[in-house]
């Protein structure tokens, strides 16, 4: 056998399943203090920690939404806080039959002697956080690796040093009992067509099952969260069956059938279009052994964001906004959204930032 | 910050970091850079590192003729087990007062062209107040740094281990390089008892590249070290087959890495059989296995092959030495040790203030051993029983 089989094994490939269930996914609440300072600044909301609390508390308390999540990935910070009630954000999850995930990456860096290009830290003493995160009540992990088109990118150094990188912490949480969310994003930057996004995709995605294979990591027991396949962004649009059928055929000629679930990042796309590609690809009729599913940060919380605005009395409307998307997303990861969602304001707004710094 | 170090390390070019120009004294750049065109068809790049040619001469310099390493990095763990083995405390005042009596051995510099240290040492200062580093480049030692972060098990594998390290390796060693330091050492292990697998033999070889490639950057001349435990049964030439597919593929992915490979060091293991096999080698059995593997995987680029000595002991690592330097070779063959020229020493000095002169001789006896045997000169005459002794440790935990 190829794979290696920690003493988790099982428990893995449980919640790896549990994760891809129909109808339900992810909501990326694992902004880092930084990056969460931005989204609030951008409502006028001071960035200190009872803010973020706040924030967080909004999004997991929203009554109804949680039925449509089987996971939830928070920051470190956000593992150890609690609702105003005094109960731990993880318990509060965990009794709405949602996982706790956590981000366990330490951020990129500067990839020396390419053009720009960027690997990801945090695999120093990973196996010792991982242990700590399992017993504050994570389930699993998320390691967002990036790689970018251009003329001469993504390099191959870039592809088998993010690869790497994914399948050493992929096989490291397995060990402690995470399961791994392997994410490579391919940044949609650029002016290339989709089928240039479509060959880069397929040739990321093969490197990193490669090394996930060669680190002896079990793929029941993992996740995959890459790109949608697309032109990039600064390429004319394309409709969501012509996303959906480069974005399927990718995954098909990559993508193992022992992955349970593929859950998709928005990567800048808006909160609308993110949804219809995702149902354009459950309604597509093809093989399709994984789940597809939706890993969604911006793309969720958006038009929750813009209503809330950092006002308590806003919290029931900024509520009524996240269950739409939550909802709707729901629907997509079945086909059945019919793309009548009540538009929150901001929900066809596009999340792009160029060269964005996650 | 000038001090002593500017006379050995003159040509240092301006790095191109905005938190180092800050209030630091600014050297004009002596180098001309040579950048790939950003468009370029082609998908070559030239290693654009602005310290080329400071790396180079460094390299150059440390792997001088007649000269080798003296490796002095003990974490501070390891420093304390050699420490209670004189029945001393592990503070750090002892550890300043052992590394001062090393670093001050007068004429070390005759036959050391290189010091490792560790990171307490490297910040630290002699018991006299000097900086460590400052005694060092006065003696003509190129001041070096240990950078990894040690060894952890390797998930998926035959219980083996890789090491860490690469998280932020980049502000380090820029803080390193702004201490003092000019060449940096990382040390891996690949273990043939436990296979080894080729998961642990690709790990142990990609994290060497992406520290060297990041040294390099830093302005750091990276010693590149897969250490081939002595642990094991097996015999020269098991050793030999696994030494020559490590360093395939360490070469393979430091030149993926765009390493530059006129300003890197090795520090290999030499080719023996293993410790706990019945065969023993002669020191010409050695020198033969290990002329050969070096032959066929070592790029003549590479200026300096510096040997660990990995348990032998310490006339027997000097003798090993001997036999490899008794024809030219095509890189500067020679010595990165640490027990096989500390251990006498060590024991000499006892923690007693009034052996410190007899220690330093003892260390310069060692020294200038190893610096005859780099130029095939040795003769083994009037060697002490101690030097003798083997300091193989089963399983041993660096």
């Amino acid at each position: 056998m190829s794979c290696f089989i920690s003493k988790y094994a099982e428990e893995l490939a449980k919640n790896a399943a549990y994760i891809g269930t129909p109808g339900k996914g992810i909501l990326a609440a694992d902004e880092s203090t930084g990056t969460i300072g931005k989204r609030l600044s951008s409502i006028n909301v001071e960035n200190v920690e009872d803010n973020r609390r706040a924030l967080r508390e909004l999004l997991f308390t929203t009554p109804g939404a949680l039925q449509y999540l089987s996971g939830v990935i928070l920051f470190e910070e956000t593992l150890y806080q609690k609702a105003s009630s005094g109960k731990p954000f993880v318990e509060i999850l965990k009794e709405g039959g949602v996982l706790p995930g956590i981000k366990v990456d330490k951020g990129t860096v500067e990839l020396n002697g390419t053009n720009g290009e960027t690997f990801t830290q945090g695999l120093d003493g990973l196996a010792q956080r991982c242990q700590k995160y399992y017993e504050a009540g994570a389930r699993f992990a998320k390691w967002r690796a990036v790689l970018k088109i251009a003329v001469n990118e993504p390099t191959e150094l870039a592809i088998q040093e993010n690869a790497n990188g994914l399948a050493m912490y992929a096989a490291i949480c397995q060990q402690c009992g995470l399961v791994p969310i392997v994410e490579p994003e391919i940044l949609v930057d650029g002016p290339h067509d989709i089928k240039k996004c479509a060959e880069v995709t397929e040739r990321v995605l093969a490197a990193c099952y490669k090394a996930l294979n060669d680190h002896h990591v079990m793929l029941e027991g993992t996740l995959l969260k890459p790109n949608m396949v697309t032109p990039g962004s600064e390429s004319p649009k394309v409709a969501p069956e012509v996303i959906a059928e480069y974005t399927v055929r990718a995954l098909q000629r990559t993508v193992p059938a022992a992955v349970p679930a593929i859950v998709f990042l928005s990567g800048g796309q808006s909160e609308e279009e993110a949804t219809l590609n995702l149902n354009a690809m459950n309604k597509l009729k093809t093989k399709k052994p994984w789940s597809l599913s939706f890993s969604f940060g911006r793309a969720l919380q958006q038009s929750t964001l813009k209503a809330w605005a950092g006002k308590e009395e806003n919290v029931k409307k900024a509520q009524a906004a996240l269950l739409v998307r939550c909802k709707a997303n729901s629907e997509a990861t079945l086909g059945t959204y019919k793309g009548d969602a009540q538009l929150g304001e901001g929900a066809a707004e596009s999340l792009h930032v160029k060269d964005y710094k996650y | 910050m000038a001090s002593a170090s500017a006379t050995l390390l003159k040509s240092s070019p301006i790095l191109d970091k905005s938190e180092w120009v800050k209030g630091q004294n600014l050297r004009q750049p002596a180098v001309s850079v040579v950048r790939c065109h950003p468009t370029a068809p082609s998908a070559l790049t030239v290693r654009a590192s602005s310290y080329a040619d400071e790396l180079i001469k460094t390299a150059k310099t440390i792997a001088s003729p007649g000269r080798g390493i003296l490796a002095m990095d003990e974490s501070n763990a390891t420093c304390g087990k050699r420490l209670a083995s004189i029945g001393l405390e592990n503070t750090e005042a002892n550890r300043q007062a052992y590394r001062t009596l090393l670093v001050s051995a007068p004429g070390l510099g005759e036959y050391i062209s290189g010091a490792i240290l560790f990171e307490e040492t490297l910040y630290q200062s002699t018991t006299d107040g000097k900086k460590m580093v400052d005694v060092l480049v006065e003696q003509n030692i190129v001041p070096g740094i240990k950078v990894d972060k040690g060894l952890v098990p390797l998930p998926g594998s035959n219980n083996e281990s890789w090491c860490q390290g690469l998280d932020g390796l980049s502000s380090r060693t820029a803080a390193y390089y702004q201490q003092g330091a000019r060449f940096a050492k990382w040390r891996t292990v690949v273990s043939i008892p436990n296979g080894p697998s080729a998961l642990a033999v690709k790990e142990a070889a990609w994290g060497l590249a992406r520290y060297a490639a990041i040294s390099q950057d830093s302005g750091l001349v990276p010693i590149v070290e897969p250490e081939i435990l002595l642990d094991g049964e097996h015999g020269i030439d098991r050793t030999f087959e696994v030494a020559k597919k490590v360093w395939a593929e360490v070469f393979f992915y430091l030149a993926e890495n765009n390493v530059m490979f006129e300003g890197i060091l090795l520090k290999p293991s030499m080719v023996t059989p293993g410790a706990e096999c019945k065969d023993k080698a002669t020191p010409q059995q050695v020198a033969d296995y290990t002329l050969k593997l070096l032959h066929r995987r070592i790029p003549p680029a590479v200026p300096g092959i510096m040997f660990l000595s990995g348990g032998q002991s310490e006339v027997e690592a000097t003798l090993n030495l001997n036999a490899m330097n008794q024809s030219p070779n095509p890189w500067h063959v020679s010595f990165s040790y640490a027990r096989a020229l500390q251990n006498t020493c060590l024991k000499t000095w006892g923690g007693r203030p009034e052996n410190v002169k007899a220690a330093q001789e003892v260390l310069l006896v060692r020294a200038k051993a190893n610096s005859l045997a780099q130029l095939g000169k040795y003769t083994g005459e009037g060697e002490s029983e101690e030097a003798k002794k083997g300091m193989f440790v089963k399983g041993y935990v660096y």
